[in-house]
């Protein structure tokens, strides 16, 4: 394996990343980024979201183009836009969502274009002894012949490593690695990652999560609105030196003052799912939700929090248990239900289903309310009272859009997200249901949703706030429950627990001993 | 001759043997298509040019398998252009599709009308002629079935299991289902999902055309208008039916060809007391219902007329 | 080769791309009129004096539009809702049916009750025919391509059986053939001597309806919304299956209504020939409009026009007359590319 790097090794560079810059329209994701990495070296990319993290990867990797600057791998020029060239440079990549054909093989996922596409039989024998001998010595456990979509996350990832692992790559690029494991499972991986560097791998690490980035790496380089705002050593920094580059000075920190909880508002008793949404289903859970509070829910990516959103989005229906809103038990429950009782939903992907991508912001900003005698008579709509009210959203919520009769698909993530706060904070609901709000939005944006979150929360609206950003929970919560495998731990107040503890929660530990379900 | 005694005459095999022929190498070819992603309605209008330029080619004097070939090349062409209208264009498969069909089969009934302007009833051909398998042509029933027919029936079984073995035991069936599954898979492994689609779909089409080459060089022997009637959009289904499985797929389109060989007897014994066209109208039906039965459990590739574009996911 | 998006598209671009596209289509079509051996420019110039050389032309032309507006509109509608009915040709032969079971005598009613009548029967006809397949999109996923593309086949059988049987004409020499309708059951012309009638009104009234629907009212946005995305329009509470039921009707509704002019207003009778794909034809027509119901009329008039064209510079230059049917299949291929183009851009590295 050694042999292959012979010759172009004198600096010890095994990736140079040179005046890389990538625009997309006005928005520039990359700004000259240059870095170099050394053999048996691990960097750490620290980036908030929208900083430009995932840009950069999938240049380097060859999925996008880059306007300026290039990548070296070993001394070589890579030709842009090849995954290919990649690929034989030795440069193997982890992406944050897994690139595996779910209802095939896991052999034949690793195994996929590595044997010549008109050779005439596929050598399973010769790929299963490979897949056997790596996976031994790297001690990444797989079942060969399982089928992928049987896997569990952590098993998957192991695959997408084996993948690299089998091309000989020499550079593993990870992709927000952590961001779908349990504790246990991040451990598991920085010990692989550990026996990797061990046999001579470079590795590049992209997070935006302090502890782990401080936890594996040897240099850390931050990324900040598309440019590499510091360079550290690992051993030579700290938490909130780290924390200061990557947000720099615009961060504002929300300020929540504790005030009491009102009545109740909206109560699930005994709540089971089986409907088709993504991730575990709920497992018989009880959830009050409380006047002026934010509840805040954290977990590891895939536990139930995706049946929880539409279960209060009103598009998923529970197998059993009830739906109390101020008391009154809810006999249908859809998505018009839940809006005349008045819960206010931001959606988790706001690109598929928070708006309509090729209708106008007009037309997005009446979805929820185009039947209302506000914009409806007698079947007709009147579209001059729903662009007064496109225009006060877009006025009251500082949104940005060449006008109201843009398509939506032409905002950026960031005036998305605040025509669908505008279009969901319409009518002062009762009820917020906020599924990963700032997910993908830049700094500011991040800002001005806790902003408004907040706000809602002191005027007396009941908010669950599900995130995955366990920082952003224990920023925004009046109180916090962690969700794992479909089922809920018991309430804590804001302050209660440690992170520790949430983490192992998080795991699902802590479950059985309260007898699993009862909240507040 | 009762209702029952049809399934036990010789004859009746051999016809659902010859019927099934063209849907078999039709079918195929869209499960190729499917199985990498892309759904192709052009085959109603790709059968249509096989069997036109396939009958063409032997009709001035070329020979039956430069025929074929001739066909399997014109499907190629029609493919490439779904392909590179669905694929790196990523333009609606379904009206990219239908619009296929219309050019494929307008263009094949402006072309005969060129070429033979003249004619008034369709000219005949020397079809492929049964070539009986030695010692198993002999076997009762089942011989002259399956081993008593044209070269191109024996073509289209075969296809059938070549068509399994790439797609298992491969690298190429293996990029191809994945590029269907996931095409983001195939992408990270170096390999162009824009060259696998295409090279799918250009494959699938030229079964497809050779499908309809069989009706004019190894059922009907000429050409005419119309002739397909409606094959595609059964395979189709048949492909649903199948559950994208080349050997369902193929079970699928012998049922549908027993059904189909049974109603024309059918109507013989009947006699005249039901219409022929509720004969005539009951594989069509039998589809329909055949998709319902399946369409609840199928699982479809699950990149199915999703168009791809490089980075995204 | 990728693609990038664009911003919206400028009025250059948007219309600069769909006139490369009739272009492209004209220097194909010119190919094979070569090929055929005759004059790219004598050809065009019989296919356009056919289509609107004279008063007689013209108005032959919006004769032959008439039925493709309805079935063109009964497309767009669907569309608009991403459902993809293809079976307007069999909504048009239902709609013939019944205005041929309701006209010949059945009903003695007067002209102005009866042919309306007629039409709302031959409506709910179609709409019931289209239902079919919505019914088992929603409830069994079963694509409706497939389902509606074998309806067409089972309907013209189900006509051809009507017609050697309970419909056949006693009078009709042996042709399969319905009687013809009785006088009070006729669409009238609109010019007295010429073939234009009444039909040709009442698609351009479906027409302005359909855009009123499209863009007024609740269930045009709904229909819309659900097209574009349906996900985002079942999160936002719109009653997705719901929408897409009352797409169907309408649709369908449309389309036969296409059945019911011809019969009444142009032919008299039902006969197995009654559309020679008028329902096909629909889809290009409505493509070509960008789905915009009184883009539709336009379209509908311009593939008319080349279809009646075409049927004239046949006789005249001896080229086939489906040069018509070529011609009109790569418009909707180039426009489809052409529509693409103005919102991406390609990028070839």
């Amino acid at each position: 394996m050694d042999g292959a790097m012979d010759g172009a090794m004198d600096d010890g560079a095994v990736l140079r990343l040179v005046g890389v810059t990538k625009r997309f329209g006005p928005l520039v994701a990359n700004d000259s980024v240059s870095f170099t990495l050394n053999k048996g070296e691990v960097i750490a990319l620290l980036g908030e979201n929208g900083a430009g993290k995932t840009t950069l990867m999938n240049i380097l990797f060859g999925h996008y183009l880059a306007d300026e600057g290039h990548v070296e791998a070993f001394g070589h020029r890579l030709p842009p836009g090849e995954p290919r060239a990649a690929l034989a440079a030795g440069i193997g990549m982890v992406h944050q969502h897994f690139t595996l054909a779910d209802s095939m093989s896991v052999l034949e996922n690793i195994a996929l274009g590595t044997q010549s596409l008109w050779s005439l039989r596929f050598d399973r024998r010769r790929a299963l002894a490979r897949i056997t001998t790596l996976s031994r010595d790297f001690g990444l456990e797989v079942h060969p012949n399982a089928q992928v979509s049987d896997l569990s996350v952590g098993e998957r990832q192991r695959v997408e490593i084996l993948k690299a692992l089998y091309r000989d790559a020499r550079v593993l690029i990870l992709d927000e690695p952590t961001a779908v494991l349990t504790p246990l499972e991040t451990e598991a991986l920085f010990r692989t990652l550990k026996k990797l560097v061990a046999k001579g791998l470079s590795i590049l690490f992209i997070s935006h999560k302090l502890n782990e980035v401080l936890a594996v790496s040897d240099r850390v380089l931050v990324l900040r609105s598309g440019k590499i705002a510091g360079e550290r050593a690992t051993s030579a920094t700290n938490r909130s030196e780290l924390a200061a580059l990557m947000v720099g000075d615009t961060v504002t920190e929300p300020t929540v003052t504790d005030h009491a909880p009102g009545e109740t508002v909206i109560e699930l008793v005994g709540i089971r799912t089986t409907g088709r949404v993504g991730g575990a289903p709920l497992d018989t859970i009880d959830l009050t939700l409380r006047e002026g509070e934010i509840t805040g829910l954290a977990g590891v990516s895939g536990n139930g929090q995706a049946a929880l959103a539409a279960l209060l989005a009103g598009t998923l229906r529970p197998d059993s248990g009830t739906i109390r809103i101020r008391g009154e038990e809810m006999g249908e429950w859809t998505a018009r239900t839940a809006l005349a009782h008045r819960i206010g939903r931001i959606p988790e992907d706001r690109h598929t289903i928070g708006m309509i991508g090729d209708m106008n912001v007009i037309e997005n900003a009446i979805s929820e309310s185009y039947r209302s005698p506000r914009f409806s008579h007698r079947g007709l709509l009147d579209w001059k009272g729903a662009e007064d009210f496109a225009r006060a959203i877009i006025r009251d919520y500082d949104v940005k859009c060449p006008s109201p009769r843009a398509p939506v698909r032409l905002l950026s993530g960031g005036n998305m997200q605040k025509l669908i706060l505008g279009r969901a904070f319409d009518g002062a609901p009762h009820v917020i249901l906020a599924s990963q709000p700032t997910r993908g939005l830049d700094v500011g944006a991040v800002a001005y949703v806790h902003a408004k979150l907040l706000e809602a929360r002191n005027r007396g609206a009941a908010i669950l706030l599900i995130s995955e950003d366990l920082d952003e929970v224990l920023a925004l919560s009046d109180r916090i429950l962690v969700i794992s495998k479909g089922r809920l731990s018991p309430p804590s107040a804001r302050g209660a627990l440690t992170v520790r503890e949430i983490g192992e929660r998080m795991a699902g530990h802590g479950f059985q001993e309260e007898g699993g379900i009862h909240a507040a | 001759m009762d209702a029952i005694d049809i399934l036990l005459t010789g004859s009746f095999w051999v016809a659902v043997i010859r019927i099934a022929s063209p849907l078999i190498f039709a079918t195929m070819g869209e499960l190729i298509c499917e199985r990498a992603g892309v759904l192709n309605l052009g085959i109603e209008g790709i059968m249509t040019v096989g069997a036109f330029t396939g009958w063409l080619t032997v009709y001035l004097g070329g020979d039956l398998w430069l025929g074929v070939a001739i066909a399997a090349l014109a499907g190629v062409a029609f493919g490439l252009l779904h392909g590179l209208l669905t694929v790196p264009l990523g333009l609606s498969q379904h009206v990219t599709g239908i619009g296929i069909t219309l050019l494929a089969t307008s263009l094949t009934y402006f072309t005969y009308r060129v070429a033979l302007p003249e004619v008034t009833s369709p000219p005949k051909i020397e079809p492929f002629q049964p070539f009986p398998l030695p010692g198993l042509s002999g076997i009762p029933i089942v011989g002259p079935a399956l081993f008593n027919q044209t070269p191109l029936t024996y073509l289209a079984f075969v296809l059938v299991a070549v068509v399994a073995w790439i797609l298992t035991r491969t690298p190429v069936g293996i990029a191809l289902r994945a590029v269907g599954e996931n095409p983001a898979a195939v992408e990270a492994q170096g390999i162009s999902v824009t060259a696998v689609r295409m090279g799918a779909v250009a494959v699938g089409s030229a079964c497809m055309a050779v499908g309809g080459a069989f009706l004019t060089m190894s059922a009907f022997n000429s050409f005419f208008f119309e002739m397909i009637n409606g094959r595609g959009w059964v395979c189709i289904a048949l492909v649903v039916f199948g559950s994208w499985r080349p050997g369902k797929a193929l079970l699928g389109a012998v049922l549908f060809a027993a059904f189909d060989a049974y109603q024309v007897r059918l109507q013989q014994v009947t006699g005249g007391a039901i219409p022929y066209q509720v004969f005539l109208m009951l594989p069509y039906v039998l589809s329909i219902l055949a998709l319902i039965v399946v369409a609840r459990r199928a699982s479809y590739p699950k990149a199915l007329m999703a168009p791809y574009q490089k980075g995204e996911r | 080769m990728r693609l990038e998006p664009k911003p919206a598209p400028g009025l250059v671009s948007a219309l600069l791309y769909p006139a490369g596209a009739i272009l492209a289509t004209l220097v194909i079509a010119s190919v094979l009129v070569l090929i055929a051996g005759a004059s790219p420019f004598t050809v065009f110039g019989l296919v356009a004096k056919g289509a609107a050389g004279s008063r007689f032309a013209l108005l032959e032309t919006l004769t032959r539009a008439t039925p493709l507006i309805f079935t063109g509109l009964a497309v767009a509608v669907a569309f608009h809702a991403k459902l993809w009915n293809i079976g307007a040709e069999a909504q048009l032969y239902i709609g013939g049916v019944v205005t041929a079971v309701l006209g010949t005598g059945a009903l003695p009613l007067p002209g102005p009750l009866l042919v309306p009548l007629i039409a709302l029967c031959a409506m709910v006809a179609g709409a019931l025919l289209l239902l079919g397949p919505a019914v088992l999109k929603t409830r069994f996923g079963v694509d409706e391509v497939v389902t509606t593309l074998l309806l067409n086949f089972i309907v013209l059988l189900f006509v051809s059986l009507l017609l050697e049987g309970p419909l056949k004409d006693p009078m009709g020499m042996g042709w399969p053939q319905s009687a013809a309708l009785v006088g009070e059951a006729r669409l009238p012309r609109l010019i007295h001597g010429k073939r234009l009638h009444l039909g040709f009104v009442i698609a351009l009234v479906a027409a302005l309806a359909v855009w009123v629907i499209l863009r007024k009212t609740a269930l045009g946005y709904e229909m819309r919304a659900v097209g574009n995305n349906i996900q985002a329009a079942r999160f936002a509470g719109i009653p997705v299956n719901r929408v897409l039921m009352k797409t169907a009707l309408l649709s369908g509704g449309l389309a036969a209504l296409a059945g019911f002019s011809e019969v009444a207003g142009l032919k008299g009778n039902l006969s197995l020939d009654l559309s020679p794909g008028f329902g096909y034809t629909g889809i290009v027509v409505a493509m070509l409009a960008l789905l915009h119901p009184l883009g539709v009329v336009v379209s509908a008039i311009f593939v008319a026009g080349i279809f009646v064209g075409a049927d004239a510079m046949s006789r005249a230059a001896g080229v086939p007359s489906y040069i018509a049917q070529v011609m009109v299949a790569t418009a909707l291929l180039t426009m489809v590319t052409a529509i693409m183009l103005t919102r991406y851009r390609i990028r070839w590295r």
